[in-house]
């Protein structure tokens, strides 16, 4: 037997004893776990602002960690930082190119990054000395388009691309300090642990993979969706994450069991998941489609428990803040809105 | 390049996947019952501090100015 039929042998004996040690440890189900709690009552949040000032679709927010303040990035070619109590802009930065897809904002708040079309994620100062917005730093290295970047800390960040890869830079130096290749389609959208220890990432091969930053390894692949995966994100106490996927579903894979627990879906949904967000107590679960609204899911029992209706186009991105007091959509018809 | 290099990469990918396999088919795992069980109760713990939840208060909503009464 040649080399190549001994080692497709042994990758699908693998896969078998892989599917096999995930059964063993099915002695029950979340749903099992959640009988005897009631599915919460119906949540009714309302807009509290609406965040008025891009001229184009907005692709994606992130809060800062104080819970106050926000970015977003929209094809108009601006990044605008907002004051979310006061609805004022703080920063209105405007980008070399236009088709930005990600933002994030660095947890001291002092950097926000970008990227998008233009392959590469620029990092910008807040604190600069004159007051003025400036470029600190420019990664550039991915072949493929940036859709999604998280900061660890003032001098890492973590990318995704449509390269199939992922990398962690030295925003310092500029350079990458670790290249995670496993996945075979472009990657979507990607996560930080609340430990900074890992990251999960989602991508167009219906897959999510658990990845130790330090150890620069896989640890965990999760499948079961039947399209790709556009949005994730862990549960607060890290030990499982959230996917969304273009198959109108979301799953909730638990970590430590290494399975899908659960998945939410609806007969009467049947549009694509384009972003997601836990609730800080991981009781609820929002989730943004392409139909133009929000779906509130009760996350241990699976039933849709409320809607954010709002906005005119597809909600492209949301986040809950750190102090879980509200929750921020952003859409292709050029809002945010910050509801509780 | 060569026809020997294209299938060399093709095995040393081979390689690589089966590699990883191995890592994945290698991970420590718990019973379902206790992950769920986890799961539940942190979200039972924590539901008293998640204002979406339990709702806010307007008195107490930062996004929410208070109402004022005005003495004229």
């Amino acid at each position: 037997m040649g080399e190549m039929e001994q080692l497709r042998k042994e990758a699908d004996s693998l896969k078998d004893q892989i599917t096999a040690a995930r059964k063993a440890v099915q002695d029950s189900t979340l749903q099992e776990a959640a009988a005897s709690i009631t599915v919460v009552g119906r949540v009714q949040l309302k807009t509290r602002k609406t965040l008025r000032g891009h001229l184009a679709k907005i692709y994606a927010m992130h809060w800062s960690t104080d819970s106050k303040l926000c970015v977003s990035a929209s094809q108009d070619g601006k990044l605008i930082v907002w004051d979310s109590i006061t609805t004022n802009k703080v920063n209105a930065i405007p980008l070399k190119s236009s088709w930005v897809m990600t933002c994030a904002y660095a947890p001291s708040g002092n950097l926000v990054a970008c990227g998008g079309l233009d392959n590469m994620c620029s990092i910008y100062n807040l604190k600069g000395k004159d007051g003025n917005v400036k470029v600190m730093r420019e990664l550039a290295a991915h072949t493929g388009y940036l859709s999604c970047c998280r900061f660890l800390s003032d001098s890492e960040i973590i990318t995704s691309s449509g390269d199939c890869t992922c990398v962690l830079w030295d925003i310092e130096t500029g350079t990458q300090k670790t290249v995670f290749a496993g996945h075979q389609g472009d990657c979507m959208s990607l996560a930080v642990s609340p430990d900074f220890k890992f990251f999960i990432s989602g991508a167009c091969d219906f897959t999510a993979k658990l990845w130790d930053i330090r150890e620069a390894s896989c640890r965990q692949t999760f499948g079961g969706h039947e399209s790709d995966i556009n949005a994730i994100g862990f549960f607060p106490n890290g030990n499982a994450v959230i996917t969304g996927s273009d198959d109108a579903t979301c799953k909730l894979y638990d970590l430590r069991a290494d399975q899908e627990l659960i998945t939410y879906q609806d007969s009467g949904i049947m549009c694509g998941v384009t972003s997601l967000a836990p609730s800080v107590s991981g009781r609820l679960l929002l989730a943004g489609y392409d139909d133009f609204n929000v779906n509130i899911w009760d996350a241990l029992k699976a039933e849709r428990v409320g809607v954010l209706a709002g906005h005119d186009n597809r909600v492209s991105c949301i986040g809950v803040s750190s102090d879980g007091m509200a929750c921020c959509t952003g859409s292709w018809d050029s809002f945010l809105k910050i509801w509780n | 390049m060569s026809n020997n290099s294209a299938a060399n990469s093709s095995l040393v990918i081979a390689q690589k996947a089966v590699k990883q396999l191995r890592l994945e088919a290698s991970v420590r795992r718990i019973k379902v019952s206790q992950a769920a069980a986890e799961l539940k109760t942190f979200c039972l713990q924590n539901a008293h501090k998640d204002p979406l939840l339990t709702g806010v208060p307007s008195s107490d909503n930062p996004f929410r100015p208070p109402k004022s009464c005005v003495l004229l």
